[in-house]
């Protein structure tokens, strides 16, 4: 195309490192900027001019998805920075006292004073949590969790001091019965032998012996569903898809986890890694896809790592590339994409459009991604969760495995347990566990304090009252009781958290996150946002009933006529707060 | 060897449309559906030579066994759908769309929105006098446009119209996020450094009047522009072969804008730089 | 020397005007038609009809060609009567019409938009002809392939899938070598040629010496690439053809056109949907000119002067008595002013001083003559240089008529405006004249002329006024008002039924001709022109608007040749033809080659591009090579002090 560039060159540093790219095409713009951030730790108008020459891109468009995510920034910035999490789980363990002193001492949150205010981190078992990020010829980047004022502003100073984060722990590490976790925190997650040693890849083998519908026969007889949110049954996603006669299919992997106060598919990737892998390898295989992106969000450095060494030790093996496991005929590959701090990208058709390169803006579906997904090809999307309970089904057949959980909810289920807990983390429980056995197994709230509310299912879920606590777990009993599982969120307030901050958390981070295309959640977020803080400010328009009527409004027309699942429930857990924790009487008192 | 399509013979499709049943061509949108019985459905970011953008929500309708509202501009009719344009449910969402709309931007060149408004009684001062806003001064940094981004509704008509859909210029994007999502060029350099082309097909699919001509918005500003007196004939252009059908708006025999007809086969409402503003030279006298 | 000045806008005529003892002075209506009529009548009287000539006007509508072309033949009795395709796309109706009977490009946008490959050759469409590249566009972005043929990387080369970088001059050799590997590869359409085509063999034998090695080295196109178009292009199902002056601004620009025919006729990519030959034209009613009979050999509806059947027809309707003898086209006619063979002529909306290449050999030309009358809306160099100026009405948004389009589109030009108090209708104007001169002229509207006209064109009989406006336009040939023919031209040719199908097409075996020009030592660069995006022609009308693309004339070359010049982007030069002199700053293109250098000819006023480009013609369509000077640059010595 004849693109008009701008009058602007590269750096040196910043030419080599988009220099790599060259020959590719726009579907490497994310990579290429992540490129020049992790070199430069900025985009420079001479670096996205350059990304555009080589990857033919023009720069209204790169621009545009540059300026769609938070990690980048398009104005000059220090290679050093750290992103504070304020969001739901570490404002509830002291994310606020924290940011007040580092706000003292470096100054407000901004690029010049080497720190950021930023939504969940994904860490929620170790609140209050930061990310400390270092551009360079190798960009290092530390998890510090749970972390202190003290420390940020060391860290801030000096610079992240290693590449990647702790290892992985769940509470239930080597606990009996364990099947999604059951490698977490005991298994090598760097060495394919001790993958193979525990199980592995036995299950790919049986899928290659089954045949691709054989597999999603056992997977649609396990009535498996999707563990992201929606609860789609994963059988019938497969079908559908493998049915399309156009070609090539595609598999994505969806690990951009950032609902707040989720932090199981990280402890997965990182634990557990080569399952994924292998589960994303049945997938493909079933669906007839000959490719697999893996899209991790941008802020999970460690997973980012333990992946990378799985795929390259699968290829090694045979395990990915062509002829899998010496099967003739059958070739996949898989490729990570890194987010970039979008929220909505992990929307099932927003990530398409950041894979492809465009602004993780969803799509309207009709049609579907079985139909036409990434690349307009059709497109089986399956969350992290989702993909590794394939091999379970496949190893211990799917009677079995129906036997766990319920009629309607089989399987195990992760649950992400933080907020005020005793022991915070990631457990696995049968669905049909009760919410309070649940708790228990975390501890409750700590010794001396009121459980208050739990928010289950994130922040579009809803709130759960401490007379409700025999709710089974299971997607029957939350629809029934008006809320939902989600993503298995379970993040617990007692007596001392601030409800009325919570929520407006809650609000700011729909108002971020939304992706501004359409007019409900774009506006709409805002102004419920602004009728929020005066709610809960006491500072009503007129009356603070007329406020109220006005939330539930605009919380209507997002629900009815936003085009994406953001939209739609950015008014969830506001409206469950007022009506189901009584907020509302509280609030017009 | 490669094979393009270009379409197969259509059915008929038959379902109820408020209560009435309306059989219409396979591949038609509730939107053509409703356009082809007469019945009148607001929209802003729908454009007749555009793919739906469905960003606006102004045109949602209920159907039957649908969680959410859906837009009539882009879903397609099915066999037996069951479709309400007027039920509560609708009616609220257009009146909160608009409202909304109304209290983060300047509607005041926005045509019919009046209309609409006072038809679902919207307010748009309902969200108060500390709503923030998208207003905001007026670009001016080349002879032949204006923009004026206080009027803006983020429709994408004026990106696709630049970018794939029509002109391929990709002058423009979306750029930010959210309610600070906005149209830039890169790093909202001014158009005459940008790739801009001045072919005026943005404007020509602006539905606020957010992008304006500067002989049209120099005119609104002395308070010289009267539609009016204004008369509009279609004729074809002098500047090369193509044939492109120009619409001259003419007050006082004076031309003040060229806009193209959308149903033309050679132009789609499309025009280059020198169709859109060649005709200085026939009123140099 | 020309020195640069600042182009002033045109001011609209609105007074006519008379020349006395050298003078133009303002006159009254009555007085200027008077005197204009009273020149032909004197000329003629003198020198016999031959002794006069008719540049009509590309610009205006069909209605005031059809009306100029009859003034000319049935007026004053002569035919010579010819408009500016000649400086553009003559070649093109030429080539057309000796292969298929018909001088118009054979498909509809929307087939291009259907296609499976396109070829632009020497076209820049994305600038010259935007919304023609809108349809190509949409057919690359639904992933059909774009090759384009060009010696500059041009933002139209940009957007192709392979550009092939030809020498300029050697479009023939190019043509060969890809007809030749079609053949050589068994990729020819044999059915379609044993069918519908004749001349194969002496075309076979015509290409045969073009092996893509030879190939490679006369036209600079490597061999690969030749190969690739045209294999590409031979399987494509629907393949389009198309170019624009790149091909026909030569001194043999009919054959360079008839070699791109040859290549459909080889492939079968002519004559079906979605597979065609088309010229993109450059004025607005060029193509309607020719349809209209504006040419010295055929009558409204391309028919043949010769025919008796059809002057036959054309006398009775008009009460006239035409001359069955081709007249003569526009290069011929300057040529016929300078042996003193024609000394009157009536100009309308052209400007030749200015529009010709070398100008300064037109305007030696013109001023041979008796008497020029002039009719115009602007004082144009042209006008400049009449003894009678009469001020018109602007064809396109000040009358009633229609324009045929490059893909045969007659549509409805509609009055918007009134013209300024003074200006009249062209119609009128011409009207006027003839009935001085004699005739029984009333004034007609346009639709009365256009429907007299569908009375003697059966290309054009099927369009009433009502008709284009219900359909937005309809394509010739249109023989009925209750039918449309296809969107494509020559679907005779893959009729099985040979009366159908009618006279075979002919290959052409057309011989490799140099640029006349020549690169010497002396003049070692070679200069090609076009058309910038913002701007049109000599810039009389584009000018009218403040462009904020526009950046003046400039003499545009490749980065390593400014390099060995020792010049700087925005320094001025001298450039140096074997005709003239001029100067113009320096803007590097990295889209250019070295040797190669670009000027458009937008900015007559200040710079002059014509005053060195070639008037070497085609001699089959008197077009000039404007794309094939040679030149030589200098650096201006540095001022001291």
């Amino acid at each position: 195309m004849d693109l008009k560039l701008l009058d602007a060159e590269p750096t040196e540093a910043e030419r080599v490192v988009v220099d790599l790219f060259t020959g590719m095409g726009r579907d490497q713009l994310l990579p290429a900027l992540h490129a020049v951030n992790d070199r430069v730790g900025w985009i420079s108008q001479g670096a996205l001019n350059h990304i555009c020459r080589v990857l033919h891109v023009p720069p209204a468009e790169a621009y545009g998805v540059a300026s769609f995510y938070s990690l980048f920034s398009l104005t000059e910035r220090p290679a050093k920075v750290v992103h504070v999490c304020v969001d739901l789980a570490c404002q509830v363990n002291g994310a606020k006292a924290v940011c007040d002193r580092l706000t003292d001492e470096l100054g407000p949150a901004g690029a010049g004073s080497g720190w950021l205010r930023s939504p969940c981190l994904g860490v929620c078992e170790k609140a209050p949590a930061a990310l400390a990020f270092e551009a360079g010829e190798v960009a290092k980047e530390q998890l510090l969790a749970p972390t202190h004022a003290g420390e940020v502003i060391a860290v801030a100073a000096a610079g992240p001091s290693r590449v990647d984060g702790e290892r992985a722990e769940v509470p239930q590490a080597g606990a009996p019965g364990l099947r999604l976790l059951k490698r977490v925190g005991v298994v090598d997650p760097e060495s394919l032998d001790d993958y193979r040693a525990t199980g592995g890849y036995q299950a790919l083998r049986t899928a290659l012996l089954l045949g691709p519908a054989g597999v999603i026969r056992e997977v649609s007889d396990a009535k498996l569903m999707g563990r992201g949110g929606a609860a789609f049954p994963t059988g019938r996603k497969w079908d559908a898809t493998a049915r399309q006669p156009v070609r090539p299919h595609y598999l994505v992997c969806n690990a951009d986890e950032s609902e707040p106060g989720t932090f199981k598919d990280r402890l997965l990737m990182e634990g557990d890694p080569f399952a994924v892998i292998e589960s994303m390898t049945i997938a493909g295989f079933a669906a007839g896809c000959s490719k697999g992106y893996l899209y991790l969000r941008g802020e999970y450095p460690r997973a980012l790592h333990l992946l990378r060494n799985a795929i390259s030790k699968a290829r090694e093996r045979g395990f990915l590339g062509t002829n899998v496991m010496g099967h003739e005929g059958f070739s996949f590959d898989i490729e990570i994409r890194r987010g970039a701090g979008a929220y909505i990208c992990g929307e099932e058709t927003a990530i398409f459009n950041s894979i492809e390169g465009f602004r993780g803006e969803p799509r309207s579906k009709p049609p579907f991604p079985v139909e036409q997904g990434l690349f307009g090809k059709p497109t089986v999307v399956n969350n992290v969760e989702t993909l590794v309970n394939v091999p379970v089904i496949l190893t211990e057949g799917c009677e079995a495995y129906t036997r766990i959980g319920t009629e309607g909810s089989t399987g195990p289920k992760l649950f992400c347990l933080s907020g005020n807990v005793s022991r915070p983390g990631v457990y696995e429980v049968p669905f049909g566990t009760t919410l309070s056995e649940l708790l228990d197994l975390a501890g409750g709230v700590p010794p001396g304090r009121e459980l208050r509310a739990v928010l289950l299912g994130g922040a579009a879920g809803g709130f759960v009252r401490p007379d409700e606590l025999d709710l089974p777990l299971t997607l029957e009993d939350a629809r029934a009781a008006g809320t939902t599982l989600g993503s298995g969120v379970v993040l617990v307030l007692d007596d001392t958290a601030d409800l009325g901050s919570f929520l407006l958390r809650i609000a700011a981070f729909f108002r971020d996150e939304s992706c501004g295309q359409c007019v409900p959640c774009r506006i709409g977020t805002v102004r419920q946002e602004e009728a929020l803080h005066r709610l809960v400010g006491k500072r009503p328009l007129s009356t603070s009933a007329a406020d109220l009527q006005l939330l539930r409004e605009v919380g209507q027309v997002m629900r009815d006529s936003s085009i994406c699942g953001l939209g739609q429930t950015a008014w969830n857990a506001i409206e469950s707060a007022l009506d189901r924790l009584g907020y509302a009487e509280e609030a017009t008192k | 060897m490669t094979i393009v399509e270009i379409g197969l013979p259509k059915r008929l499709v038959e379902f109820t449309l408020d209560g009435e049943s309306v059989r219409v061509p396979e591949g038609a949108t509730i939107l053509d559906a409703c356009t082809a019985v007469g019945k009148s459905i607001p929209t802003l970011c729908y454009g007749d030579t555009l793919k739906p953008a469905n960003a606006c929500r102004v045109c949602m309708v209920e159907v039957e066994g649908s969680r959410t509202l859906v837009p009539s501009c882009s879903r397609k009719v099915e066999p037996g759908m069951v479709v309400r344009t007027d039920s509560e449910r609708t009616q609220h969402s257009r009146k909160l769309v608009l409202e909304l709309l109304g209290s983060a931007t300047d509607l005041s060149t926005t045509p019919h929105v009046d209309e609409w408004m006072s038809a679902c009684g919207a307010d748009p001062s309902r969200f108060g006098p500390d709503a923030e806003t998208k207003l905001q001064p007026t670009t001016v940094d080349n002879p032949l446009y204006v923009r004026d981004y206080g009027k803006c509704i983020m429709c994408y008509k004026c990106v696709d119209a630049c970018g794939d859909q029509w002109q391929n210029s990709f002058a423009i994007s979306v750029a930010g996020r959210g309610f600070d999502a906005h149209i830039s060029t890169e790093f909202a350099t001014p158009l005459p450094d940008s790739a801009c082309v001045y072919c005026g097909n943005c404007i020509e699919v602006c539905p606020t009047g957010a992008l304006s001509f500067k002989r049209e918005h120099d005119k609104r500003e002395d308070g010289t522009w009267d539609e009016s007196k204004q008369t509009r004939t279609t004729t074809v252009c002098t500047f090369c072969g193509v044939g492109c059908n120009l619409t001259l708006h003419v007050q006082d025999n004076e031309i003040v804008k060229v806009t193209s007809p959308h149903d033309s086969t050679v132009t789609h409402g499309n025009l280059c730089i020198k169709g859109r503003f060649g005709w200085q030279h026939v009123q140099n006298r | 020397m020309s020195r640069r000045k600042k182009t002033e806008p045109y001011v609209r005529l609105t007074q006519p005007l008379v020349r006395d003892a050298g003078i133009l002075r303002p006159a009254t209506w009555d007085e200027a038609l008077d005197r204009a009529a009273e020149g032909f009548r004197r000329n003629v009287a003198r020198h016999g009809p031959d002794a006069f000539g008719m540049f009509s006007c590309a610009r205006a509508t069909n209605e005031m060609n059809y009306m100029a072309q009859k003034f000319t033949r049935a007026v004053i009795g002569t035919n010579n009567v010819d408009s500016c395709n000649r400086t553009c796309h003559a070649p093109s109706v030429a080539g057309l019409a000796k292969v298929f009977g018909s001088g118009g490009g054979t498909s509809s946008y929307q087939e291009i938009e259907d296609a499976d490959l396109i070829i632009l050759w020497g076209s820049n469409a994305r600038e010259a002809h935007p919304i023609f590249f809108q349809h190509v566009l949409k057919a690359v972005n639904k992933g059909a392939k774009l090759y384009v043929v060009d010696p500059r990387l041009t933002s139209t080369g940009k957007w192709a899938h392979r550009w092939l970088r030809l020498n300029v001059g050697t479009d023939i050799p190019l043509a060969h070598a890809i007809a030749r590997e079609i053949i050589a590869s068994n990729l020819a359409n044999l059915s379609f040629i044993e069918r519908a085509t004749e001349g194969f063999e002496e075309f076979v034998k015509a290409v045969e010496p073009w092996t893509l090695p030879v190939a490679e080295l006369e036209t600079g196109v490597p061999a690969e690439l030749i190969r690739e178009l045209a294999h590409a292009y031979a399987k494509a199902d629907r393949g389009q053809l198309s170019w624009t002056l790149g091909i026909t601004e030569h001194h043999n620009g009919t054959d360079n056109v008839l070699s791109l025919i040859n290549l459909a006729l080889l492939t079968g990519h002519v004559g079906r949907y979605g597979a065609g030959l088309n010229p993109l034209r450059g004025q607005n009613n060029v193509q309607g000119g020719g349809d209209m009979g504006a040419i010295p050999d055929r009558l409204p509806g391309f028919q043949d002067i010769t025919d008796p059947d059809v002057t036959a027809r054309f006398n009775a309707a008009w009460g006239a008595s035409i001359q069955p003898k081709k007249g003569w086209n526009l290069t011929q006619m300057l040529e016929a002013m300078e042996r003193g063979d024609m000394t009157t002529v009536y100009i309308i909306g052209e400007n030749p001083v200015q529009s010709e290449a070398d100008c300064e050999h037109t305007i030696k030309r013109l001023s041979n003559l008796d008497h020029i009358v002039v009719q115009d809306i602007f004082l144009t160099k042209t006008a400049k240089m009449a003894h009678v100026v009469l001020p018109a009405a602007a064809a396109w948004c000040e009358t009633d008529g229609t324009f045929t389009n490059s893909e045969r589109r007659v549509q409805r030009v509609r009055k918007a405006l009134d013209p300024p108090e003074g200006a009249r209708d062209d119609i009128e104007i011409m009207s006027e004249i003839a009935k001085r001169l004699g005739a029984n002229w009333q004034h007609m509207t346009g639709e009365e002329v256009w429907d007299e006209l569908r009375g003697l064109s059966p290309l054009h009989t099927g369009m009433s006024y009502q008709r284009l406006e219900a359909l937005g336009g309809i394509q010739w040939p249109c023989p009925s008002e209750d039918s449309l023919e296809p969107s494509y031209l020559h679907a005779r040719l893959w009729e099985s039924d040979p009366v159908k199908r009618g006279r075979p097409a002919p290959f052409s075996p057309v011989l490799h001709s140099p640029p006349v020009d020549e690169l010497t030592e002396e003049f070692p660069f070679r200069l090609t022109t076009g058309r910038r995006l913002d701007s049109y022609n000599t810039g009389v009308q584009s000018h009218g608007f403040e462009s904020p693309l526009r950046k003046g004339e400039t003499l545009d070359l490749s980065p390593q040749d400014a390099a060995k010049l020792g010049v700087e982007d925005g320094e001025e030069v001298r450039i140096t033809s074997r005709r003239g002199q001029i100067q113009a700053p320096v803007r590097i293109d990295d889209g250019l080659t070295p040797g190669l250098v670009f000027m458009t000819f937008h900015f007559p006023d200040e710079i002059d591009v014509n005053i060195i480009t070639i008037e070497a013609t085609c001699p089959i369509a008197g077009t000039a090579e404007y794309k094939a000077a040679a030149i030589r640059i200098d650096k201006l010595p540095v001022k001291v002090g």
